[in-house]
């Protein structure tokens, strides 16, 4: 059984008309099915409106099925006595930093989510202390959090969402709005993690951050259009480009010099390369 | 300017008026303001300026950064002088036309304006010196008995918790709507103040929608972290009476005794 199991998942947003009647509006998700694996490392693509925002707010309840069904570890989302233990188990960390810290003092915020699980202050004490120097900002506990730059704010929310310790975390879209380092610092603690066994969900639009994962499901109009891994994904441009994806920086060389298909990564074109020379 | 308002800003520290528990501060501060309205002559306000000198000393926080808070309220405190100094009749000391300073306007002007400092700087000390997150916890508790007559004392707090969190991020979303407004051609400068007023409608309302944005996106980030009310909440941080809360209450009732003698002190002048 895997982790996460999403079925036949549908998500339509209601709208109320100008008689101020709820009637069907758009299908956010339409008939998704996936399985993710505990420990895995999945990156979700696709265009603007394709809905991989939506699939990922439903990970942890925070959107319900309309129709199908998604279960979190053999708990399913629907199911309101068990919806703490779904959203204890999948953690979560939005697009823009300043909305989702709601403490003032950095070592406060990341406590917020251990104190709504009833956990011993020693216990709390422990795993903020943890959750911080995982994320390289123990040093700054006591800052306030409006001092921070965007980065770091990011880096807290992801501390945040360590402590309750999660067994997944769900990224959406967390380095949208920061600058190439900040991005570049919260890829390589997502990648830490992962490496410690936590499952990776990650939603992003950049491609070079999608190809570090082992897997990519691209989404378009609400439906998962392909699963495949990187290499696989990035060696069918045809495809890419009909999804409206950009391709990773090595890729776009790979094409303009015409090398092979192949060739997946930086690192393979480059010895490529240096061979033919 | 706006970023000025030191009222509401923590400055860290592990002085002994940091560690006092907060609900001892809370009421501490609010017997001060009392006894700020208790005073009636400048010997009361002598003592009540050196009583807050110490804490002042005891917090080690750096005087420049208490004053700044009132960089923000000076408009409001030379307004209360002007009023004061014109418009209080008594001994006539100068007149132009229909404008006359009196010996009591003067006084009376001064009297206010000590108030006011000392009122502002007072209450900017607790804030100063206790985290918002205690400050918070410890109205939680101060309403808990509250509670019992219907009274949400953790949702308030909660409330004050999140309001102080965003007034520095709902400023710099002030400023660049201003910002932006300013690029299309807004003038917040020229005109009446019926125009002016006015003029603030394109920044009022698209901070409105931000701040319900903002209030969404919030809100989903504390469901996605568990939040579901205060009933099953353990905090981190709990919060004890010392020996230290015991000194200052003693402090305090002593404070309060003596302002209430000045009354009797025969006034300066």
């Amino acid at each position: 059984m895997s982790f996460i199991e999403v079925k036949d998942l549908v998500i339509e947003f209601t709208k109320i008309d100008d008689e101020g009647n709820e009637v069907p509006g758009k299908k956010a998700v339409d008939g998704v099915s996936l399985n993710i694996d505990k420990g895995s490392f999945v990156a979700v693509v696709g265009m603007n409106g394709s809905g991989k925002s939506t699939l990922a707010k439903s990970l942890n309840g925070l959107l319900l099925p309309t129709a199908g069904s998604v279960v979190v570890d053999g708990f399913d989302t629907r199911d309101e006595d068990h919806i703490w233990d779904v959203r204890s188990r999948v953690g979560m960390v939005f697009q823009n930093p300043d909305n989702q810290i709601v403490s003032s003092i950095v070592e406060d915020d990341v406590a917020f989510g251990p104190e709504n699980l009833g956990i011993e202050p020693d216990e709390i004490r422990r795993r903020v202390d943890d959750a911080l120097k995982h994320v390289g900002m123990y040093d700054q506990k006591d800052k306030g959090a409006h001092m921070l730059s965007g980065g770091q704010k990011q880096r807290i929310a992801i501390a945040g969402a360590i402590a309750m310790r999660p067994q997944c975390i769900v990224f959406d879209e967390p380095t949208a709005m920061l600058d190439p380092k900040g991005r570049a610092r919260v890829m390589s603690i997502i990648k830490d993690l992962n490496a410690e066994g936590i499952t990776c969900i990650l939603i992003t639009h950049f491609m070079s951050e999608a190809e570090q994962a082992d897997r990519i499901i691209v989404m378009k109009d609400g439906k998962v259009i392909g699963d495949r891994t990187p290499a696989e994904l990035f060696s069918d441009i045809p495809f890419v480009e009909s999804a409206g994806l950009e391709l990773p920086p090595a890729i776009e060389l790979r094409k303009m010099a015409g090398l092979p298909g192949n060739l997946s990564t930086a690192a393979e074109i480059a010895e490529h390369i240096a061979a033919s020379r | 300017m706006i970023r000025d308002i030191t009222l509401g800003q923590y400055y860290p520290g592990k002085s002994v008026i940091h560690r006092l528990d907060a609900r001892t501060k809370i009421i501490a501060t609010l017997v001060y303001i009392v006894s700020l309205f208790i005073v009636n002559n400048f010997w009361g306000f002598l003592i009540a300026g050196v009583g807050l000198a110490v804490v002042i000393a005891l917090s080690k926080v750096p005087v420049k950064f208490i004053f700044r808070g009132l960089t923000a309220i000076f408009i409001i405190i030379i307004f209360t002088v002007v009023i004061n100094i014109f418009m209080t009749e008594g001994r006539i000391i100068w007149q132009w036309k229909f404008l006359h300073i009196t010996v009591e306007g003067l006084s009376r002007a001064g009297f206010m304006a000590v108030r006011l400092v000392l009122l502002i700087i007072g209450s900017s000390m607790m804030t100063l010196c206790t985290k918002p997150i205690e400050l918070t916890d410890g109205l939680e508790k101060l309403l808990k008995p509250l509670s019992k007559i219907g009274l949400p004392s953790h949702e308030i707090a909660l409330m004050m918790t999140i309001a102080l969190r965003f007034i520095p991020t709902l400023m710099e979303e002030t400023d660049k709507i201003i910002k932006a407004q300013q690029a299309r051609g807004a003038d917040f400068e020229s005109g009446n103040i019926i125009q002016r007023v006015k003029s603030l409608i394109p920044i009022l309302i698209p901070l409105f929608v931000s701040s319900f944005r903002i209030a969404q996106d919030l809100a989903l980030a504390m469901e996605a972290r568990c939040y579901h009310g205060g009933s099953g909440r353990t905090r981190m941080n709990e919060i004890h009476f010392h020996r230290g809360d015991a000194v200052a209450a003693v402090v305090m009732v002593l404070f309060l005794a003596v302002i209430i003698a000045s009354r009797y002190i025969p006034a300066l002048f």
